[in-house]
């Protein structure tokens, strides 16, 4: 089987509009959570979120950089996250001119779990105050999940696969792992893969909130997602992106690209239980681990840093931490495993991306990111090296990345040092 | 009644984000404007909402340039 590695990575965060920003905020132990900003929440039950933030600041996003002005009215957010993430990889990975031979052997895999929530919710509004004639022609395309794809492949001329999937919180995860395969089955040498959200709007809010799975730590959203610790009463609603650029590995090495990690393990299982909670025994996450580790041929006590789903629900939490435990037995007392989610909220159908992206970073520097809002574990979540509160200095060869998404999917990737 | 001229630009170069200089009367909104079918429709829409007018879709088929889009609002303004 042909090896894939990251030659490329992109991020619009709540911590910041690239890579380094945001890296730098999660090392800082800073949370991009605040009152919702997007529109009034004063009638909602959970009035915060974890939001990109577009106000010029130096964590701000600047849409006109890599958003052509046309699009952006045209488009969801969500879309032009992933546009710009997108853009900021490849250019990162050196492979803004590609020959048209190239060209036909690249594609995208860019999914999203929820897809263009604020603009049908508008549009809906329009059709029923208005009548059919006032619905914008642009309404579909700027709407639909695999239209990040499509964009990015109209942008840069990529005319491989043009995947997008939509598996919930696992979105990235998948779109990641099923586009490394696609490479790994000659299908193509280059992919854009990842996954980019944004839900924050009234319908979105009110949908997750009426099924209890948001917190509603509204007087304090910077302490409000706190993964493991005793206090957590749910998710905070994040957006933005995370896209790589995923490229065979011998020609990568042999264009001298900067190789931040290989996708050597992807494992995928289904719980078939229920439609939001997970399984108790938590053997969904426990076998798509277990997969994936085998895939990459390495041991639990290869794994020095695990990027959890850890979405800071009271249930999850210690589920995928008990599955975690199963899985690695005394290999846990040598690894380190953080929820990033603690600082930039869950990102849902961006968050596998992301986090993938966080692993690469912390190979890269030898550092594990925090849990932030950890003071005190709850019973459960006890004994284990959860990074609390300051990010931690140590080895980290490879790293393993959970996402868990409704509907009972999960996915697990295997990242490694080359 | 240059003012309906004024505000036609003003619609093109909001909805189609080019330069206010490319968008003269003879300019095509496809052709010169780089407008697609669906930026067409779009746009007269806008048309609609800016003047009050009802455009039918085959009279909206016609409206290919600048000029037909201030020539038909001219006509039809009024109307209603």
């Amino acid at each position: 089987m042909r090896r894939v590695v990251v030659t490329g990575l992109g991020l619009v965060t709540p911590l910041g509009a690239d890579v380094e920003t945001s890296w730098k905020n999660i090392l800082a132990s800073k949370s991009g959570a605040g009152r919702i900003t997007r529109f009034d929440p004063a009638d909602q039950v959970c009035q915060i979120a974890c939001e990109v933030k577009m106000d010029g600041s130096d964590m701000a996003l600047d849409l006109s950089k890599r958003v052509d002005h046309k699009i952006q009215r045209q488009v969801d957010l969500f879309i032009q996250f992933g546009i710009d993430a997108a853009g900021q990889a490849m250019e990162d990975a050196g492979l803004t001119d590609l020959s048209d031979e190239e060209r036909l052997r690249a594609g995208c895999s860019i999914g999203s779990g929820i897809g263009g929530l604020p603009g049908i919710e508008k549009e809906s509004i329009v059709l029923h105050e208005r009548g059919p004639r006032r619905v914008s022609p642009h309404f579909v395309h700027g709407r639909l999940i695999n239209l990040v794809s499509g964009q990015v492949s109209i942008k840069y001329g990529l005319q491989g696969p043009n995947h997008a999937v939509v598996t919930a919180c696992s979105t990235g995860a998948h779109s990641i792992g099923d586009a490394a395969r696609m490479i790994m089955l000659d299908d193509a040498d280059i992919m854009v893969a990842g996954g980019a959200e944004s839900a924050i709007c009234p319908l979105g809010i009110a949908g997750f909130s009426q099924a209890k799975a948001l917190s509603t730590r509204n007087d304090e959203p910077e302490r409000a997602s706190r993964p493991y610790d005793i206090g957590r009463d749910g998710f905070v609603m994040g957006e933005g992106a995370g896209i790589v650029v995923l490229e065979e590995y011998e020609r990568a090495k042999k264009r001298g690209a900067t190789i931040y990690g290989e996708v050597v393990g992807y494992g995928l299982t289904g719980d078939a239980y229920h439609v939001t909670a997970p399984h108790e025994d938590g053997s969904g996450g426990f076998r798509s681990m277990k997969n994936a580790l085998a895939r990459a041929g390495v041991d639990p006590a290869d794994i020095d840093y695990i990027n959890a789903h850890g979405t800071s629900t009271p249930l999850g939490d210690e589920i995928e931490l008990n599955a975690v435990r199963r899985l690695f037995g005394s290999a846990l007392d040598t690894t380190s495993m953080s929820s990033t989610k603690s600082a930039i909220g869950h990102l849902l159908g961006g968050a596998g991306a992301v986090e993938a992206i966080f692993c690469l970073l912390a190979m890269r520097d030898q550092v594990a990111p925090p849990t932030i809002n950890l003071d005190n574990p709850s019973e459960g979540c006890k004994g284990v090296d959860l990074v609390p509160n300051v990010p931690k200095e140590r080895e980290i060869r490879a790293c393993l990345n959970n996402s868990f998404g409704f509907g009972g999917t999960n996915a697990s990737l295997v990242l490694k040092k080359v | 009644m240059s003012d309906v001229a004024e505000r036609v630009k003003k619609i093109v170069v909001e909805h189609l984000g080019v330069e206010p200089e490319k968008v003269t009367e003879e300019a095509s909104f496809i052709d010169d404007l780089g407008a697609d079918s669906l930026d067409t429709v779009e746009l007269v829409m806008a048309f609609e909402e800016e003047f009050g007018v009802e455009i039918p879709d085959d009279a909206a088929e016609k409206i290919l340039t600048v000029r037909d889009a201030i020539n038909y609002i001219k006509e039809h303004k009024g109307d209603a």
